[in-house]
């Protein structure tokens, strides 16, 4: 097991400097070791390969950040070079030189109003698939899982034509509305999950304390699902925050560009330039990365919490 | 495992008494689930609209010859027509049948199938082994869980930039690869290397998924079980075996089977590490897009087409997935 790491190169640089931090073992009586525990070997050999997955982890994006501070343009290519004349100009230029706040803007308007919209319509449908057993429920979980299926090919050309009739071509709305149809199938699924996890006595006591049906849903379901809503919101982030053939398509006009598709515009009008590449990629991730270390801690708990039901 | 109750009304499900009429069936499902439909309502108009309407327009699409050229346009002031006609399969019998079939579709088929397979594979072993790793009681867990989500965290556009960077010609892989005295590959030309390039980095950006996902649920296998499990003498390999392996089994069938939709359907890491560069290392949904979108004349008809037959070999494996997973009586977890 501990040797299923996929050896990729980018460990061959790294794990030179990769030494395996070895903890002085106590010098103490032998003691019988309890359960769950393991032996000095193994956890040597579990930090050993954790420390290489974490290295290969964040090897690209440090390298990243790291070229983004040359200031010239083939700096990428003598790496060395860099460490001597740091610098943040690319930033600046950047920052100053493209509507980099405009796109900011329009990239938090559409991906802040699809994690919002989207959480909740998934919620509710989440709620209603896990808790009522109307007919047809299983059914309607096979077709969001289609949905997931349909290749952006298919739904680019009659989706601008529909958006185009509905005049939201080069508009939020738009936009958030088709992110949304995207997103909500596997959110709805994984918020039915995290559902399911919640005992139904806690429906029934709202209910026969007079609550109604939404009432249960809004003021005791979603306040006791937070786990599962931030690990929902997290996809819908990412999602909406890196998609790009979408926003390419239905966006015109320049400042309404999202970051994904800014940096693209930037990157073939500057197309030597890669350290400013590199700046505008590093400044895109950061808004990500933020929201990320926001919701981090309830990953693990609710991504799976009710994957394990049948 | 399905504890087989209807949750809204305590009955158990399967034995139902015979019901009355359809007519009145469907009146008394409305009067007992309203609620369920008002909150369904909102997904199901959404996507009725933007999916399902595209779709069957789509599907439309595939039996003509539209292109860029003869579609409704407006050049200037002037406002053109459609001017495309119906011309039922012929495109399909050109995708699969017609002169140069093999190069245009049968092979980027068969690279799509071989690249689901290695990336799944690699991403559920490699996941499944850190899973494992994580799931200790070990010093710095937590941190290295931080890390290990990143490459999940980061927007693939920027990560990919960054593979970019590093495996360009003169970038710090082939460098390195120089260092050691090892062949250095042109990751960014040559088609076997494409290929492994773009398997490595999807592997990498998709790792983190399963790695969290696996993580839930070994978390939720109960640990006495294990107790258990060691009391007989279970190996650690047994315990593997028999404990963590069936204990995980919903999870990974629900995991494997997103997995394999989601990679099928990768769009992003091939398209922003190659553009339009390598033709033969174009999965179908790269190769539909660039027919549709990034060649001229765009060729709707065909890339819809393209998608069609996409969803079609999706609908199919997953029936017969979930054929295969009632037969084991297995679940998934939905």
């Amino acid at each position: 097991m501990s040797t299923s790491t996929a050896p990729t190169p980018a460990s061959a640089p790294v794990s030179k400097e990769n030494p395996v931090k070895a903890p002085k073992a106590p010098k103490a009586p032998r003691r019988v070791r309890r359960r769950g525990e393991t032996g000095l070997a193994g956890s040597l050999a579990s930090h050993g390969v954790l420390t290489v997955a974490s290295l290969i982890a964040l090897f690209p994006i440090l390298w990243l950040v790291y070229l983004s501070l040359g200031p010239d343009k083939d700096d990428y290519l003598h790496p060395g070079g860099i460490w001597d004349k740091m610098t943040f100009a690319n930033y600046t230029f950047v920052l100053e030189h493209t509507k980099f706040f405009d796109w900011l803007k329009s990239s938090l308007i559409v991906t802040l109003g699809t994690t919002a919209i989207g959480v909740l319509i998934a919620a509710t449908t989440g709620y209603a698939v896990s808790r009522m057993r109307f007919p047809g429920y299983k059914k309607f979980m096979w077709v969001l899982l289609v949905t997931q299926m349909f290749p952006v090919a298919v739904l680019m050309v009659p989706m601008y034509q529909i958006l185009s009739d509905l005049k939201l071509i080069d508009n939020y709305f738009g936009l958030v509305l088709v992110y949304c149809t995207t997103v909500i199938p596997y959110s709805a699924w994984l918020l039915k999950g995290y559902f399911d996890t919640i005992p139904f006595e806690i429906d029934e006591a709202g209910r026969v304390d007079g609550l109604t049906p939404f009432g249960t849903f809004f003021r005791l379901i979603l306040p006791l699902a937070k786990p599962g809503l931030a690990v929902a919101a997290f996809y819908n982030f990412l999602t909406a925050f890196s998609e790009v053939a979408f926003a390419s398509t239905f966006m015109l006009s320049d400042d309404k560009y999202t970051l994904a598709v800014g940096l693209q515009s930037f990157v073939s009008e500057h197309d030597a330039q890669r350290n400013l590449m590199a700046a505008t990629a590093v400044l895109i991730a950061l808004p990500a990365a933020a929201f990320f270390y926001l919701v981090q801690k309830n990953l693990v708990t609710g991504l799976t919490a009710g994957g394990t039901k049948g | 495992m399905t504890v087989a109750i209807d949750r809204a009304t305590g009955k158990r499900r399967g034995d139902r008494e015979p019901g009355p009429g359809l007519g009145g069936r469907l009146k008394r499902g409305y009067h007992k689930h309203w609620y369920a439909y008002a909150m369904i309502a909102p997904v199901a108009v959404v996507l009725g609209v933007l999916v399902l309407y595209p779709l069957v327009y789509g599907l439309y699409l595939t039996l003509t010859d539209a292109n860029s050229l003869n579609t409704v346009r407006t050049i200037g002031v002037n406002h053109i027509d459609a001017t495309y006609k119906f011309i039922g399969l012929d495109n399909y019998a050109d995708i699969l049948w017609g002169p140069t079939a093999y190069d245009r579709f049968w092979s980027h088929f068969v690279w799509t199938i071989a690249w689901t397979a290695v990336c799944v594979a690699l991403h559920y072993t490699v996941g499944l082994g850190l899973a494992l790793l994580l799931n200790q009681k070990l010093r710095g867990r937590t941190l290295y869980r931080l890390i290990l989500v990143l490459p999940w965290a980061v927007p693939t556009f920027v990560t990919v930039f960054g593979w970019r960077f590093m495996l360009a010609d003169g970038g710090i892989i082939n460098s390195a690869l120089d260092a050691l005295h090892l062949p250095s590959p042109s990751w960014l030309e040559d088609t076997f290397w494409q290929r492994f390039a773009a398997i490595m980095v999807n592997t990498w950006c998709g790792v983190p998924f399963m790695m969290v996902s696996l993580l839930g649920g070994l978390q939720s296998i109960d640990a006495s079980l294990y107790e258990a499990a060691e009391m007989d003498g279970a190996s650690a390999w047994q315990r593997f075996r028999y404990v963590t392996v069936p204990g995980l089994r919903t999870v990974s069938s629900t995991v494997v089977l997103l997995g394999i939709i989601w990679t099928f359907n990768q769009f992003a890491v091939i398209f922003l590490l190659f553009g339009n560069t390598a033709p033969d290392a174009q999965i179908l949904v790269t190769w539909a897009y660039y027919l549709g979108f990034g060649q001229q004349p765009r060729d709707f008809a065909q890339s819809a087409a393209y998608g069609i037959l996409l969803l079609a070999i999706l609908i199919v494996f997953t029936s017969f997935y979930r054929r295969w997973l009632n037969r084991n009586e297995q679940q998934l977890a939905i």
